[in-house]
């Protein structure tokens, strides 16, 4: 019997199969190459041919880590006498620590702008989304549609009028003001996907629980959130996604307190030119926890990037 | 009289549960729950978007603000219009559309049409191919200048080892031919993947039932795939090209780390045109027209398209 679409043969599985591996081989080395880079000292980063097997070696990330100053050999030799495995790196480029760098701010503020704004944004647009999907609100649709139009504006072309009003609220350059410009951009997302989960659970359960006595409050805590728990979870992964990866707000909005990592990171700049190796373990520290969550969420993933449109 | 069965068991409950139900009205509470998020919508994107329509009427410029603001009615509509400058702009946006929209819609359904023959360990290549869309365009659009550079970038010694070119004879961002596609190339690694998830659940919702069919009239599998598969894939191949197209026409982050726009402006699309005006020029009256007229076009286009969408959904 010849092969069908439903069930292809063994040959064009083989095909297939091949071809995606090798796609998939190829659209993951510059990752791979990102991770490698961090792991390099400048001149194997900068070699050529380019080198993919190297003597590793963490002064990326201890260049990334700390801010260094050039030395005369007294103070380097007087340095040395009881020094740590990462003071010894940077003596031995002639150079002494001088603190640490600005990395570890940026990212932790990248930290509580994300999870700030993730916290809030489920916590109105799990309301929201409720409302949405079980009352009569008034204008419904139009409503929707406004919260999803939110998302179409360039972030510049919106970022001109904020930009004005949060340096008359003092905003400007404030974790405050970030967490509540990211609530804002996620509630789109969130109250479109979290409707759609919403929609899901069939609304006896509520019906009985009101039966039971419960108040519609109750009902909603104790019934709906819980059934909806995996679709709030996701939804909160990719708002915090969000949130970690934005840049153009970040790069206007923010300079110093609350700049998050990603407009920082580019601008890592070793003693003698770009710092590679350091720029390169600055991204893999930063994108990691991005890649976890992505194959955690593999099976919502084309709800949350479709704004729930297509289900699978 | 029918009544429903919720009623009758509402009016056979017990008198303190009623009062209880009644406590907060549906109406009331569907307001409590809707008007916090509603709030900080017309805070944070319609108080400024009707600011930013007004700005567009005036000279105001952010860094002189003793100024006097004057009413110059539609004239910075009329600037940007005639601004050959503009068009530049809107060219290159143009050829970053179509290029990225082009190759990620070929290489994503072919993709999807590949994996959807169920080898073996499908899922977990999947995976790894849809990796790149879900990091930050911004610190990885950086690390693609390090791939770009000539000689040592890992880019270029591929493109030399493959082609036997000198991997130091071309520079794909210093370039002014090269530059557009540097851009390309790097907006369509990452956004395949994207194009190709949609086209996988397209793929995916054909019922069987119809290639049994065809299978019955003895159609060819060439013919089974122009009359089944793309027309059930068509819908969703669609809202994939609308989602990236309204992301790539207001495309920042990932191209101002890569080229900010360079060499001269041939990568200036329509968002890094708009932040030099506003953010570095500080024209702010003349870059607030400028983003209502973005906002209309997206907003224009999008309209359009979605009633395009929806008809072919209806076929």
């Amino acid at each position: 019997m010849s092969a069908s679409v439903m069930e292809p043969s063994g040959r064009s599985k083989w095909v297939a199969g091949i071809l995606v591996v090798s796609y998939a081989i190829l659209t993951i080395i510059p990752l791979l190459w990102i991770i490698a880079t961090g792991f390099k000292s400048p001149s194997d980063a900068t070699a050529y041919p380019p080198k993919v097997f190297f003597e590793p070696t963490l002064e990326g990330y201890v260049n990334l880590l700390t801010d260094r100053r050039r030395a005369t050999e007294e103070t380097l030799q007087a340095a040395s006498a009881q020094e740590t495995w990462y003071e010894s790196i940077v003596h031995e480029r002639g150079m002494v620590i001088s603190g640490p760098s600005r990395y570890g701010e940026r990212f932790m503020n990248s930290v509580i702008i994300g999870f700030g704004s993730t916290a809030l944004t489920m916590i109105l647009g799990t309301a929201a989304a409720y409302a949405f999907s079980r009352f009569r609100v008034p204008f419904k649709d139009d409503l929707l549609f406004f919260i999803l139009s939110t998302r179409m504006m360039p972030p510049i072309a919106v970022a001109i009028p904020i930009f004005l009003m949060f340096r008359s609220l003092g905003l400007n350059d404030t974790h405050l003001g970030m967490i509540l410009l990211y609530t804002a951009v996620n509630l789109s997302l969130s109250v479109w996907l979290l409707k759609g989960f919403i929609d899901e659970i069939p609304i006896e359960y509520e019906e009985a629980a009101l039966i039971d006595g419960y108040t519609r409050f109750q009902a909603f805590y104790k019934v709906v959130l819980p059934q909806a728990a995996t679709g709030i979870a996701s939804t909160a992964i990719f708002c915090l996604i969000f949130a970690w990866n934005e840049y153009a707000f970040a790069v206007l909005l923010t300079s110093g307190t609350a700049q998050t990592a990603p407009p920082f990171i580019p601008t890592i700049i070793g003693v003698s030119g770009k710092d590679w190796p350091a720029v390169a373990a600055g991204a893999t520290i930063f994108l990691i926890p991005v890649m976890v969550f992505t194959v955690l969420l593999r099976k919502h993933l084309l709800r949350g990037i479709t704004f729930g449109a297509v289900r699978k | 009289m029918t009544q429903s069965p919720i009623k009758k068991v509402a009016q056979a409950t017990p008198e303190p549960v009623a009062r209880r139900l009644r406590g907060l009205s549906d109406r009331s509470i569907a307001w409590i729950f809707v008007a916090p998020t509603i709030f900080l919508l017309l805070a944070v994107n319609i108080f400024p978007l009707i600011r930013t329509i007004w700005l567009s009427f005036t000279n105001y410029r952010v860094n002189r603000p003793n100024n006097e603001v004057d009413w110059v009615g539609l004239s910075n509509y009329e600037q940007i219009l005639n601004d050959p400058d503009i068009w530049n702009t809107m060219q290159a946006t143009a050829h970053f559309l179509f290029w990225t929209l082009l190759l990620q819609v070929l290489i994503g359904f072919a993709l999807a049409y590949l994996i959807n023959k169920k080898f073996k360990g499908n899922n977990m290549w999947t995976t790894i191919i849809v990796l790149p869309m879900m990091l930050s365009p911004a610190v990885v659009g950086n690390f693609w200048t390090f791939l770009y550079q000539p000689q040592i970038g890992l880019f270029n010694y591929a493109v030399g080892f493959v082609t036997g070119a000198d991997p130091a004879s071309f520079s794909m961002i210093g370039d002014v031919h090269l530059a557009p596609w540097a851009i390309v190339i790097a907006d369509t690694w990452m956004w395949t993947p994207f194009v190709m998830l949609i086209c996988l659940a397209g793929l995916r919702s054909i019922p069987e039932s119809l290639y049994e069919a065809a299978e019955c009239d003895r159609a060819s599998q060439w013919r089974q795939f122009w009359t089944i598969t793309i027309p059930m894939v068509l819908p969703f191949l669609m809202l994939a090209v609308l989602f990236r197209g309204i992301e790539n026409f207001k495309m920042f982050d990932l191209v101002v780390q890569l080229t900010g726009g360079g060499p001269g402006s041939v990568t200036e699309l329509t968002s890094i045109n708009l932040k030099r005006e506003a953010f570095e020029k500080w024209r702010t009256g003349y870059s607030s027209a400028y983003a209502v007229i973005l906002f209309v076009t997206v907003f224009g286009l999008a309209s359009i398209y979605v009633k395009a969408l929806n008809k072919v959904k209806q076929r």
